[in-house]
């Protein structure tokens, strides 16, 4: 089937204003849920579930959450490990002191928490702008770590700060197989990546882009500085926030709060720079691409090392890792700083237009 | 409260504060030059001290060693000019800044890649130790090595301070930092002048990475360092040299005395954020820092 | 009707305003009003202090002397350190020297936003894309529709604004302040830059805006043919201060404002 919009007449703004205004796209976006939902868990083994497809979620979750602030509202955050872990001891917190309130809810009230977190540190972005604001957020990444190390509350005095997530258990069904946490995952991931798409294309999602933009301009057609930055800070911390419950419960199951590093802050600002500043499908190109390249590199040299009998340690390989992120984000910063997402726009284009240049 | 341990404290936290001004400075020469917010100076602060001492541990000779390091460091800097600002220039701060931090990955692997990755102890012949002279006179105990530091650092940065005044090239300097386009104008070869820029902070960076690394060996977390220098730099304001002196002793000696008054109240550790919570504080107050200069946007 | 029957009482008055950036005198001591209706244009040499008087009456800029009234549903609100975000809910809006766009937007979305004040959907609401929120996405692209019709723009409406070419973008600029339905337009030069077929399109859209919606409009501009045409009304600022105020045609006649254009030997 060609990858054509002649022929699809819209008579009404209603129509002009869908999800995905062309055919293609919603057939296209219908059967990648179909595969996920269905097809995924019938046919992938444990380790593609639980140790690929369940982190990729969750990352991309957390990429989402950081684009909505970073490349909607234009607001730089290298904090976005700590809302991660303040999703996850709160969610740790709820469902240990209040087993009644259920795993969903729990997971919800850690993300409004780690809202919370957010507005208080986002504060200093009504008076503060790029590396400023982002040297600002830096402080609330370590003095997260440092209160949820410290302060036994957070992890019920565990000796070690080590966390272990209960069982999640949903209305009498226990979520304990690889495939049931992946689908619970995923469920949660569509439907917030689903809200987060229909509130960038409302009004929020253009005054966060107006405040990106140019702000002076913003604040001249009406749009509150003060509201509209913290509600992206808000808006964006609570991804971040249920990001980090899942990440507790449906990936890793123990965590400590060293888990939630600075390091991982920068690895979900790669996402999303590699992925697509200002995409929802971004995210999850970035996230599907930082999660898969270790796993790419450690195959190609293990396959290296076979073939020519070469020795090429462990720590090699990781620090190869770490030059070629590294590398990569510059690539894309010079070459495609809009990312894969515009790669994959461009793809689209000239699709529409072939097999004819232009 | 005992005076002379206040004063122990005090006088420890300005000279590791002055410590901070060294990583704070290579920030500093970076922006002013180019409006760059370098973040992998730490990296190159880490890549510096592990080239020198791991050439020193292959038997090198000290002052070869320091050659080939500030070498390395001086083609390191034309290198990132070349690869990664030229092709950047016009582009917005921001863009920049990220472009830095995937530049720490990249020398933060390279320098791991080549050296590996074991933490090594660096000697310079100066000894870690309480100046009995001023105990047995004072009882403060004052470490002999971070006075000698300091000296070093107030050394740098006096000599930078006189190169920016009075060479052609610190003229030049100053007028590519005021603006870029009126500098090209009057024939500043602004490619040359970034290479100087970076080169000048490798230099900086090698003498920071052998006195941090003598201090605190070189490791990895030596990178960490850099971390410390951002709140210096906004309390001092990115464009003055002079603003990250002063920054790095208020954010050295309130660490401190913070650490040793306020941490057992709290649990302790509070040296990784208090920094950080001191600039948070002063950016509402001030936002362009103590001696920066105040923005107005124009629309 | 003609013209000047339609122009109404006093709608703004700006009151001995000073503004200084550091020891830069930006304005001092200037007072002028503006009437409904009519068209206000502000002249004056380079450095003046026209934008910047711009930038005080919608709050971006706060004088440190002086007061800025204005008649907002038949109340008088005086002000001098209001944001601007609070200027435009009184129903003020305009347009920039150096055009400032949503670069990253739609022209359709760049529209769109000058109708944000209008909509009251919760965040959740639009993110849940049902109701009320949906209800006024559909309400608010119909009248925006219509001042895309208005300003002739309907093949850009999907354009991203960075690939339009200058005239254009100034044209959705002006087009974004008009979906407010502002009650007072400022104008900050929109139509430098242009050439001769291009200024006469924006007069054209100037005087329908000022004829079909009443909207009230100040002006910056440096074309004396456009001010004279266009204008019921002209204020004259040289170094900050005001040195004329009058119809085109007392302008046109006023010494003062010949020695500040052509310089006089003082």
């Amino acid at each position: 089937m060609l990858y054509r919009e002649a022929g699809q007449f819209k008579s009404t703004y209603a129509a002009d204003q869908q999800i995905f205004p062309i055919r293609q796209d919603r057939i296209a976006v219908t059967l990648l849920l179909l595969v996920a939902f269905i097809g995924v868990p019938l046919f992938a083994n444990e380790y593609w579930l639980s140790a690929i497809l369940v982190p990729f979620l969750i990352f991309a979750l957390a990429a989402l959450g950081l684009n909505i602030l970073t490349g909607y509202a234009g607001q730089l955050s290298l904090g976005t490990a700590a809302f991660m872990a303040v999703g996850a001891f709160m969610a740790y917190n709820f469902v240990l002191r209040m087993p009644w309130l259920g795993v969903i809810p729990s997971f919800i009230l850690a993300g409004l928490c780690a809202s919370a977190v957010g507005i208080v540190f986002g504060l200093p972005s009504l008076r503060i702008k790029g590396f400023y604001l982002a040297v600002a957020t830096l402080a609330c990444q370590f003095f997260v770590l440092w209160a949820i190390q410290r302060i036994g509350w957070f992890t019920n005095n565990s000796s070690t700060g080590v966390i272990t997530a209960q069982t999640i258990e949903i209305l009498g069904h226990t979520f304990d197989t690889p495939q049931s946490k992946y689908l619970l995952t995923l469920g949660i991931v569509a439907v917030l990546a689903l809200l987060a798409k229909n509130l960038m294309r409302s009004e929020t999602g253009r005054a966060f882009m107006a405040v990106r933009d140019m702000d002076v301009a913003a604040s001249v057609i009406g749009i509150p500085m003060m509201k509209t930055k913290l509600l992206a800070f808000a808006i964006s911390s609570f991804y971040c926030g249920v990001a980090g419950a899942m990440y507790a419960y449906t990936y890793l199951g123990t965590v400590e709060p060293e888990a939630f590093t600075l390091d991982l802050s920068f690895r979900i600002l790669f996402m999303i720079i590699i992925g697509g500043v200002g995409s929802i499908l971004g995210s999850f190109l970035g996230a599907a691409f930082i999660t898969l390249l270790p796993i790419f590199l450690n195959v190609f040299f293990g396959a290296l090392s076979h073939t020519f009998g070469l020795d090429i340690s462990h720590a090699i390989v990781s620090n190869i890792e770490l030059m070629i992120f590294g590398g990569l984000i510059i690539f894309f910063l010079i070459v495609e700083p809009h990312g894969l997402a515009r790669l994959w726009q461009i793809a689209k284009e000239k699709l529409r237009l072939w097999p004819f240049p232009h | 409260m005992n005076v002379s341990f206040f004063f122990e404290v005090l006088i420890g936290g300005l000279l590791a504060g002055v410590m901070y001004s060294l990583v704070a400075l290579g920030f500093v020469l970076i922006y002013k030059a180019s409006g760059v917010f370098n973040f992998a100076q730490g990296a190159m602060v880490f890549l510096a001290a592990l080239t020198f001492v791991s050439l020193l541990e292959r038997g090198v000779n000290f002052w070869l060693a320091l050659g080939v390091t500030l070498a390395v460091m001086v083609v390191l800097g034309m290198a990132i000019e070349r690869v990664v600002l030229r092709p950047l220039v016009n582009q917005p701060p921001i863009t920049l800044f990220m472009a830095t931090i995937g530049l720490t990955f990249v020398l933060e692997g390279l320098s791991q890649a080549v050296w590996g990755s074991q933490p090594h102890g660096l000697e310079l012949g100066i000894a870690d130790v309480p100046m009995q002279w001023l105990a047995d006179s004072t009882g403060m105990f004052i470490s002999q090595f971070d006075l000698i530091a300091s000296g070093v650092a107030a050394v740098l940065v006096a000599a930078l301070a006189l190169f920016f005044q009075y060479t052609r090239v610190g003229r030049a300097l100053r007028a590519v930092a005021d603006d870029h386009q009126a500098a090209l104008a009057v024939g500043i070869p602004l490619k040359n002048i970034w290479a100087i820029v970076w080169a000048v902070a490798g230099f900086v960076a090698l003498v920071a990475g052998m006195l941090w690394g003598a201090r605190n060996g070189v490791q990895y977390a030596l990178t960490f360092i850099a971390l410390k220098a951002l709140p210096v730099l906004i309390l001092g304001g990115f464009e003055s040299i002079l603003g990250a002196i002063v920054g790095g002793l208020i954010i050295g000696a309130s660490e401190k005395l913070a650490e040793v008054y306020l941490g057992p109240m709290v649990g302790g550790g509070i040296e990784s954020w208090f920094a950080y919570v001191i600039a948070l504080l002063f950016l509402l107050v001030r936002p362009q820092g103590l001696f920066g200069e105040k923005i107005i946007d124009r629309v | 009707m003609s013209r000047e029957a339609r122009i109404g009482e006093t709608v703004l008055s700006v009151e001995k305003v000073s503004l200084s950036f550091g020891g830069v005198k930006a304005l001092q001591d200037v007072s002028f009003d503006v009437r409904e209706h009519e068209v206000r244009a502000i002249i004056g040499p380079n450095g003046a202090g026209k934008s910047s008087m711009l930038n005080v009456i919608n709050g971006v800029y706060h004088p440190q002397q002086g007061t800025i009234r204005l008649r907002a549903n038949g109340a008088w609100k005086e002000f001098s350190d209001m944001d601007s975000h609070e200027a435009a809910a009184l129903g003020i809006a305009r347009t920039f020297q150096n055009i400032a766009l949503f670069k990253g937007m739609t022209v359709l979305d760049n529209i769109m936003t000058g109708r944000n004040l209008k909509m009251r959907a919760s965040f959740l609401e639009q993110a849940i894309w049902i109701g009320r929120a949906r209800r006024e996405e559909l309400k608010h692209r119909r009248a925006v529709e219509e001042i895309i019709d208005f300003m002739e723009i309907q093949h850009i409406r999907k354009t991203p604004v960075g690939r339009l070419p200058y005239g254009l973008q100034k044209r959705v600029e002006l087009a974004r302040a008009l979906a407010a339905e502002p009650r007072l337009l400022l104008l900050d030069e929109p139509m430098a830059g242009m050439n001769m077929e291009e200024k006469q399109d924006m007069c054209r859209f100037v005087l329908d805006v000022n004829d079909q919606y009443g909207t009230t409009i100040v002006l910056i501009e440096h074309d004396m043919g456009v001010v004279m045409d266009i204008s019921d009304r002209v204020v004259v600022l040289d170094y900050g201060r005001k040195i004329g105020d009058g119809t085109p045609e007392e302008i046109r006649g006023n010494q003062a404002v010949i020695d500040a254009y052509l310089g006089v030997a003082h």
